[in-house]
């Protein structure tokens, strides 16, 4: 009879440390929100990413070392990061903005992506530091992803091109050269074929993969006729749009791409490659860090690593010198942060020091000027970052230009295409009536 | 005690944390999706009241019905697979040997987590390095299917891991119902000269009829909001031909940005899903209960 009162006060006492844990938690955070302009002048950011420590090792310590040094600079702000991966992120951003909760600092994609934001009034402009502190030290035609009606609401913080990676020591086996025409390209699958080699590694469960091969052949067969058609201003039943389809279908018939694509995801298809069983990988620059830094991935694949650009097409309408790319993500501040002017600060800062230290430490290139006289960098980035300087165009990945809906009917369409599921007109009237919809 | 518990004020302060946690965590959102089913909203903006336009819509969209058909397909399945775990918690409750470890093995699916299971079958269905083709190749098998990429195979080869994953759970639920039988009827019967397949069909499944019924309803409801290892498998690919009805409405919220018509979707999930337990529960009742006693 004596333990029971005993055990009834413990179980109390629990019910209410959890309650009360519960209360003085949010109750420090409202407080460290509401003093941003408070007398002390003690400021908590809450900033939201997605370089988790295990997936993104680099970027992870190099968020890690300027929110440090940030800190230690400005003694009187505490920075509260939150962490997630990539498909999390974006589940996490629209659950927030619906109560309207962002947080203070976090990171978006561009165009399509970043438009309803804008419209349901959740992001702030950064126009002022654009032609403040940072005029000029973007790369032209980066921050333009990121603008609606004439105002920039995110920093890029990454530019990416895609170029074809391919296997040094597969292809000389087969006494193969980078390809320089389409053609080309194609003998060079059909001899890998012909030998038992898959041609190219693809994970096309995630659909935006093959979005890149139908972009580059859209993109060289007629030149700007898919940005015109996402845009209004033409329509995807133009030629050169419905041939690109059909050019995607051929490859698919000539064994083009390891078995079981469609059901394999970026990552699988992408180990095809990192095992040396496909000769080649079309993917953006962010995958360099596996053929150069990263510690995991053995020296002798690296050494095996090179690229060439997406091969010319006779009689199309665009050069070898435009990329399928543009910029990654970049940094929003919440519209409803109770310290914006902090949070702007912070992201000006984040910006130039990220574009300083982010292609050395993470192999990340920043859509901030990069000299690359000045760093020691590994031959691969220095050749990309050069051949980024020659580019003649930059084609922003389909799904980001296109409007949340219209982007989800295109990728599906991707699949269904590389599925051989619809045909390629079917594939076009689908697009064009996703455009024509409007949202 | 009961003084204590014939005092109204005192009961409802007991009831009222279980039913408050209720009435938040799932009547309230109930309400609410069926209300935002009734908007036109990307989830980020302001609703605009659209009238039963979503609910219309639903009515005419193909794919939403493919997904339906596809659910149904699940729900037939789940049921039909309940008379093998049947079968095998009928010999595991007989006295055979290693019955115990058997149990036990059965149930461990159950023990790992929905990700967890669907990493391990990835890998079992990789099409070139998988253990499934790599087991085929070398049987002899030319070119064996790459199960998750092929539309016409890939729900199938969904379904394996989806009942897989549940076995333990009802054989371990037949178990203990068979348990539960007096041994003295299964005594009496075998003195009366009853084979073995008597007992198990006139004996021991009457007995457990209500079980079976309740698990019936378990399956089929369970296999209606089926959501996880389609999600981490084949995300409703290829083309949609594995997509279901929960990750429909998953995949119009969450990544079409209309959370409207996810709504719309959702609601009428729960709809399905109360009209199928109704019907079920009216299919199977029965006005007595057997009883040898």
């Amino acid at each position: 009879m004596r333990k029971k009162p005993i055990a009834m006060l413990l179980t109390l006492t629990l019910i209410l440390a959890v309650f009360l844990s519960g209360c003085s938690n949010s109750g420090s955070d409202g407080e460290g929100e509401a003093s941003g302009s408070g007398s002390d002048g003690k400021v908590t950011l809450k900033f939201m990413h997605l370089w988790p420590a295990g997936s993104s090792a680099q970027q992870n310590k190099l968020v890690n070392e300027i929110i440090k040094q940030y800190q230690t600079d400005h003694p009187n702000v505490t920075i509260k990061q939150e962490v997630l991966e990539n498909e999390q992120y974006k589940n996490k951003l629209k659950i927030l903005s619906a109560s309207n909760e962002l947080p203070d600092v976090g990171v978006t994609w561009a165009a399509g992506f970043l438009e309803p934001y804008v419209k349901g009034n959740l992001f702030a402009p950064l126009d002022d530091l654009l032609s403040g502190s940072l005029e000029g030290k973007f790369i032209a035609g980066t921050t333009e992803a990121y603008a609606v009606d004439s105002k920039t609401y995110a920093l890029p913080i990454e530019l990416n091109i895609s170029p074809i990676y391919y296997n040094k020591d597969i292809f000389a086996k087969y006494n193969l050269q980078p390809p320089a025409t389409y053609d080309e390209f194609l003998n060079v699958v059909k001899t890998l074929t012909d030998n038992g080699v898959v041609p190219i590694a693809l994970g096309n469960k995630d659909r935006w993969t093959g979005s890149l091969w139908y972009m580059y052949l859209a993109n060289r067969l007629g030149g700007d006729a898919l940005e015109k058609a996402i845009n209004g201003t033409g329509k995807f039943d133009d030629p050169a749009l419905i041939q690109a389809a059909a050019e995607v279908q051929k490859l698919v018939d000539m064994n083009a791409f390891n078995k079981g694509y469609n059901g394999l995801s970026n990552d699988e298809g992408k180990s095809e490659f990192m095992n040396e069983k496909a000769a080649m990988y079309l993917m953006g620059t962010w995958e360099l860090p596996n053929y150069t830094t990263n510690p995991d991935v053995p020296q002798e694949f690296k050494d095996k690593i090179g690229f060439f650009k997406f091969p010319t097409m006779d009689g199309g309408k665009s050069d070898i010198n435009s990329w399928v790319g543009g910029p990654g993500v970049g940094l929003f501040v919440a519209q409803n942060s109770k310290v914006k002017d902090e949070a702007q600060k912070f992201v000006q800062y984040f910006v130039e020091k990220w574009g300083e230290s982010s292609v050395t430490e993470a192999g990340v290139i920043p859509a901030t000027k990069v000299d690359t006289a000045e760093v020691q960098l590994p031959q691969l980035y220095t050749d990309l970052l050069n051949e980024l300087n020659q580019a003649s165009s930059l084609t922003l990945f389909a799904d980001v230009q296109m409007k949340p809906t219209a982007a989800q009917v295109h990728l599906d369409m991707i699949q269904a295409l590389f599925g051989k599921a619809v045909t390629p007109e079917e594939f076009v009237k689908n697009h064009q009536e996703a455009i024509d919809k409007g949202n | 005690m009961d003084k204590v518990m014939s005092n109204r004020l005192v009961a409802a302060l007991y009831v009222l944390p279980a039913l408050l946690l209720l009435l938040v965590l799932i009547y309230i959102p109930i309400v609410l999706t069926g209300y935002y089913g009734l908007m036109q909203w990307d989830g980020i903006g302001a609703m605009t009241f659209i009238g039963f336009e979503n609910y219309a819509r639903l009515l005419h969209d193909a794919t939403f019905w493919q997904s339906a058909y596809h659910t149904f397909l699940l729900a037939l399945f789940s049921a039909l697979s309940l008379i093998g775990y049947l079968m095998i918690a009928l010999v595991l409750s007989g006295k055979i040997k290693g019955a115990n470890l058997f149990r036990k093995i059965y149930l461990i699916p159950m023990l790992l987590s929905s990700v967890a299971i669907a990493q391990l079958w990835l890998k079992i269905y990789h099409p070139s390095n998988g253990v499934l083709n790599t087991f085929l190749e070398s049987v002899g098998i030319g070119n064996p299917p790459a199960w998750l990429a092929e539309p016409s195979l890939v729900l199938y080869a969904l379904f394996v891991p989806i009942l897989w994953q549940y076995a333990g759970f009802y054989i371990l639920i037949y178990y203990a119902a068979l348990k539960n039988i007096p041994e003295s009827l299964v005594e009496a019967a075998r003195i009366d000269g009853a084979s073995p397949w008597q007992i198990a069909f006139r004996i021991k499944l009457p007995l457990i009829t209500e079980v079976i019924k309740v698990t019936i309803v378990l399956a089929v409801v369970g296999s209606l909001k089926y959501f996880d290892l389609i999600y981490v498998m084949t995300d409703g690919g290829p083309n949609g031909s594995s997509e279901v009805m929960a990750s429909y409405m998953y995949h119009q919220a969450f990544r079409g940005f209309d959370f409207g018509y996810g709504s719309a979707v959702g609601f009428f999930l729960l709809v399905i899903c109360l009209v199928v337990t109704w019907l079920l529960r009216k299919a199977t009742a029965s006005k007595d209960t057997i009883q040898y006693s």
